[in-house]
């Protein structure tokens, strides 16, 4: 009994002292990444982890940043905010990092804002989208667009080029994304006339969407905002096919996956949803980008994984032309930010560190993703 | 007259290291020391149900996030219209006083209504029930928008620090040391022994359920004021079943039924997560939660009463130490 | 009018869902008085082994009612083999020990299968193999019928009456009924109690697994997490019915598919996960032997 216990204490400490007994090379910049990378929300922590790798890999290969690679230290948070604290302390404070990326979920980054503000390490989230986020501090940045915006987009497209009277929510409990957009949706659609037939919700996770279906459908409205994650619409847009719901499915970014097509089928064809780009864009970069995704990774890029990729590619830019990797010179060259070509559209940093850049309206068809509508902020 | 002595050399204890040791502790390290005081403290709570009463309770972390979001509210309410009350260092500290010991009694409140139940079921339903309750009142919160529902609860006020945190550890381990050595105490054993002869010798085994349940869940809610007002961000998805399930392995494995054995094993669990971090940097795959589980497993298998079984750390030591500590050569349990 | 029929008819199909798994639960229950944990994981299981057997065979590319079959043998064969090994090496160990280190043993097992999914299958969903397939749609004017699910309520149902003979005609099933009645009186009648047990084991994890590729069938989205709801719903519906009892178990989860349905579609649907943990309080507190239950003293 006693041997297993000192034997316990001892290993803990030998690790522990591992550890720290850690020391970065010269000629190495250190950055570090804070994504989930196990627990329901690991499909897009790898995702975004993914796209990040990628954007490092390349900058390395073309000769890094002020002639010095970057070492990417990323951990998992097992989309846990506390977890996520925890893994930001670490990295600012033990493996003294310049600047962090992440989270993906607001629910977490919004977490780790307050800790990387108190460090003066800047931190760029490549997808968290509530509003908030940026607010906890000069140094937190993001490179997507934030809720309302995203949210208007639809319902200005719903109105517009749908002439959709009346639209009908359906939106994941758990997910604070999901929320975020649709209450903007809701404001922005009644103030333009429309009419919200009904709200339901789901909790993700949840493989029977055909309560709420029934009850939106006995609404007749002529869309329904769905601006949840393609885990889950896939198998919403099947079985409001089945219920004999013919109307559009509409959706914000969360929806772009090649899974979604996968899961859904036929059914999520003729869904409308926001995205940051769009795979048809003759951009070489972004067809690049395409390729060399595929070519790493089998599978075609998520939006998480593209935004992932240019927030990774936003930073290393600003570093390249802050004076010194200082946090102050590095948070003003990223808060300089202008018209950075990015896979996901120009990005430019506005006063509130937000990204300002145009959103798309793709249509979900059988040959993929086609584009429709451009709106800018 | 000594273990009085021993309580209050670990508060001067707590006091001089606080002065003299934390201002130099790396930031990390010191994150570690108070998820470490918050993880104690969940952990000798959830012994007093589980292993001293015998209560299989798996709900903990809900009675965690009750104290958490109840104190954050009520410290935030406080504060809110009057910001120079924080700067003030005394009625800073008296605000959070005051939201830890509501988010406590708040927490205990539904610890009453948990515990009824209990007067009914036993063993694995009682667990089930209790997970229930965990996932109800995650749902509830989902579902108030005035503590941020989905998106969480922010603006919380940092309040808590070394010396709170360790005080109320140390305020946990007297409570609870004391309450299970004195003879109100030792109802709660006899319920764990054996409900029916208990009752038979005239224990209202319906009140010490209750009140263990009660108790448990106040200190709990404690812990989770505690840790709010560390993190600053409360979200539901961190008081999920897992959690609750990790204070479950802290108190297996310290050995249900030993409060020494709960602070080490909480102590060890917390340093194990972090020190386990470099492999992970090298595999690029986190699997400490398959590691922690298979753990389990096998700890069940092969050693089911823990490091320490139903023993104290004293128990090991030579008898002039364990007459130092306690004052007297018999020890509880 | 419509829109209540067809909230009955969604009702009745998830709790067809939840039924396969609850008798699972109840089975094992009955034998061992552990309540299973990794249960709902085995469920996860069976739809990923029915993924791979499905795209081992290519069985996507030819869909037909031997295809669904082909994959529903052999994923009950496989998840009755993980079963006998999980009951190997974790439960018999314990047969002696108190009843509360089984359940801990058991939720250990259900976040090893979780979190090491994770890692084996990759944490994003996976596709299920279309193996079977019928075209066209049903439907009496508003009302739709998903043609899928009415096959899978037909199999599910199948699978409980090949069950219910299984338990009550033949000779291993009256040594389970036996077994379950009492272990030592079973033991001192010649009946082997660790085989019946394993067996009991296997049969409720090969439920499990076929609940698994029949969900694959009709909510074609598999993820290593899919377990940990259904199993803890399919719980509740296995004491609602009165656990331990099989016809119980059905009426129990068909009830709590019915309850959900309503509760989403009139009342308050983002309160549909506590829904079922308050039935399960209201039960246990005011008939904890549930619908079908007998009552049981406790002696000393």
């Amino acid at each position: 009994m006693k041997k297993i216990s000192i034997y316990l204490v001892s290993m803990i400490f030998a690790l522990g002292l591992s550890a720290c007994k850690k020391t970065t090379p010269e000629n190495v910049i250190t950055i570090g990444e804070v994504g989930a990378m196990t627990g329901p929300t690991a499909t897009f922590g790898i995702s975004t982890h993914n796209g990040i790798m990628l954007a490092i890999e390349e900058i390395n290969e073309a000769g890094g940043v002020k002639g010095k690679k970057l070492n990417l230290i990323s951990l998992d948070d097992q989309g846990k905010p506390d977890e996520a604290a925890m893994v930001t302390t670490k990295l600012i404070t033990q493996d003294k990092v310049v600047a962090i990326l992440g989270e993906v979920a607001s629910s977490v980054s919004l977490a780790m804002a307050p800790i990387a503000q108190q460090y003066k390490v800047p931190m760029i989230t490549p997808s968290s989208t509530n509003p908030d986020v940026t607010k906890k501090g000069d140094h937190i940045f993001r490179v997507c667009f934030i809720d309302p915006f995203q949210g208007s987009v639809m319902a200005k497209f719903a109105h517009e080029t749908l002439k959709a009277k009346s639209v009908a929510i359906l939106r994941d409990i758990k997910n604070d994304y999901s929320m975020g957009l649709s209450n903007f949706f809701v404001d922005k659609f009644n103030s333009l006339g429309g009419k919200i037939a009904v709200e339901q919700s789901y909790s993700a996770g949840d493989i029977d969407f055909k309560s709420q279906l029934t009850s939106i459908r006995a609404k007749k409205p002529d869309a329904i905002y769905v601006p949840g994650y393609y885990t889950d619409v896939g198998l919403i847009a099947r079985q409001a096919r089945e219920l004999g719901i013919t109307v559009p499915l509409m959706g914000g970014d969360g929806w772009d996956s090649p899974k979604l097509k996968e899961i859904g089928g036929t059914a999520v064809n003729g869904s409308y949803f926001s995205n940051h780009y769009s795979a048809e864009n003759q951009d070489p970069k972004v067809q690049e980008f395409l390729a060399k995704y595929k070519a790493k990774y089998g599978s075609t890029p998520d939006a998480l994984a593209a935004m992932g990729y240019d927030a990774a590619r936003v930073l290393a830019e600003a570093m390249e032309r802050a004076p010194s990797l200082a946090s102050n010179d590095l948070r003003d060259a990223i808060a300089a930010t202008k018209d950075f070509s990015g896979v996901t559209g120009n990005i430019t940093i506005d006063q509130d560190r937000n990204a300002v850049k145009a959103a798309v309206v793709l249509k979900v068809t059988d040959d993929g993703f086609k584009y429709q509508s451009t709106v800018n902020p | 007259m000594k273990q009085y002595l021993i309580w209050l050399t670990a508060l001067v204890a707590i006091v001089i290291v606080n002065f003299g040791l934390i201002p130099f502790l790396p930031p990390y390290y010191y994150s570690i020391l108070i998820y470490s005081g918050v993880n104690i403290i969940l952990a000798v709570s959830l012994n007093l149900v589980n292993g001293f009463t015998g209560q299989f309770s798996i709900g903990h972390a809900g009675f965690m996030s009750v104290g958490a979001y109840l104190s954050a509210y009520i410290s935030i309410m406080i504060t809110k219209d009057n910001p120079d009350l924080l700067a003030n260092p005394v009625t800073a500290n008296l605000i959070f006083l005051v939201s830890l010991i509501a988010g406590g009694a708040g927490s205990a409140i539904i610890g009453y209504f948990v515990g009824l139940p209990s007067l009914r079921l036993r063993g694995d339903y009682l667990a089930i029930v209790t997970l229930g309750f965990g996932e109800i009142i995650r749902v509830m919160i989902l579902n108030i928008d005035a503590i941020g529902g989905a998106r969480g609860f922010t603006g919380i006020p940092l309040l808590s620090n070394f010396l709170w945190v360790y005080i109320a550890v140390l305020f946990t381990l007297f409570f609870i040391w004391r309450l299970v050595n004195s003879a109100h105490g030792r109802t709660y054993l006899s319920v764990r022994e054996d409900e029916i002869a208990a009752q038979s010798m005239g224990v209202n085994t319906t009140n010490a359920k209750v009140q263990a349940f009660v108790i448990g869940a106040f200190f709990a809610g404690i812990a989770g004021g505690l840790f709010a007002h560390f993190l600053l961000y409360l979200n539901p998805q961190t008081f999920d079943f897992n959690r609750s399930f990790e204070i479950i392995i802290m108190v297996v494995l310290g050995g249900a039924g030993s409060i020494s054995g709960s602070v080490v094993a909480a102590i060890i669990l917390t340093v194990i997560r972090e020190a386990l971090r470099p492999i992970q940097e090298i595999t690029r795959i986190d699997f400490r939660m398959s590691i922690y589980s298979l753990f389990l497993i096998i700890l069940m298998l092969n050693r089911p009463n823990g490091l320490f079984g139903t023993k104290e750390i004293f128990n090991f030591m030579s008898s002039k130490m364990r007459r130092l500590f306690l004052g007297k050569e018999d020890t509880a349990t | 009018m419509t829109e209540f029929i067809q909230h009955l008819i969604n009702g009745l199909s998830i709790g067809s869902i939840y039924a396969l798994i609850a008798l699972g639960y109840t089975m094992v229950f009955g034998v061992l008085k552990l309540i299973n944990f990794a249960h709902g994981d085995i469920y996860m299981l069976g739809a990923f082994y029915g993924y791979f057997i499905s795209r081992f065979f290519s069985l996507g590319e030819n869909p037909s009612l031997f295809s669904l079959l082909l994959a529903l043998t052999l994923t009950m064969a496989t998840c009755a083999f993980t079963g006998y090994l999980i009951e190997t090496f974790a439960y018999k160990p314990l047969r002696k020990a108190p009843r509360i280190n089984a359940l801990i043993t058991s939720v250990g097992i259900s976040l090893f299968l979780e979190f090491t999914g994770q890692l084996v299958f990759g944490s994003d969903p996976k596709f299920f193999p279309q193996i079977f397939a019928i075209s066209g749609e049903w439907a009496i004017g508003d009302l739709k019928f998903n043609p899928l699910q009415i096959t899978v309520f037909i199999i599910s149902l199948t699978l409980m009456a090949i069950l219910q003979f299984v338990i009550f005609k033949t000779r291993l099933g009256r040594a389970m009924r036996a077994v379950s009645f009492n272990h030592d009186l079973a033991s001192l009648m010649g009946i082997p109690t660790n085989r019946i047990i394993s067996f009991t084991f296997m049969l409720g994890s090969a439920l499990a697994g076929a609940g698994g590729v029949l969900v694959g069938l009709v909510y074609p989205k598999i993820e290593p997490l899919m377990g940990v709801m259904p199993g803890l719903k399919a719980f509740v519906a296995a004491v609602l019915g009165g656990i331990g009892n099989v016809t119980g178990a059905v009426v129990g989860a068909l009830s709590l598919g019915l309850a959900e349905e309503f509760v989403v579609g009139y009342l308050a649907p983002s309160f549909r996960d506590a829904l079922a943990f308050t039935i399960l309080i209201l039960v246990l507190l005011f008939k904890p032997t549930g619908l079908f239950g007998t009552k049981t003293t406790e002696k000393v």
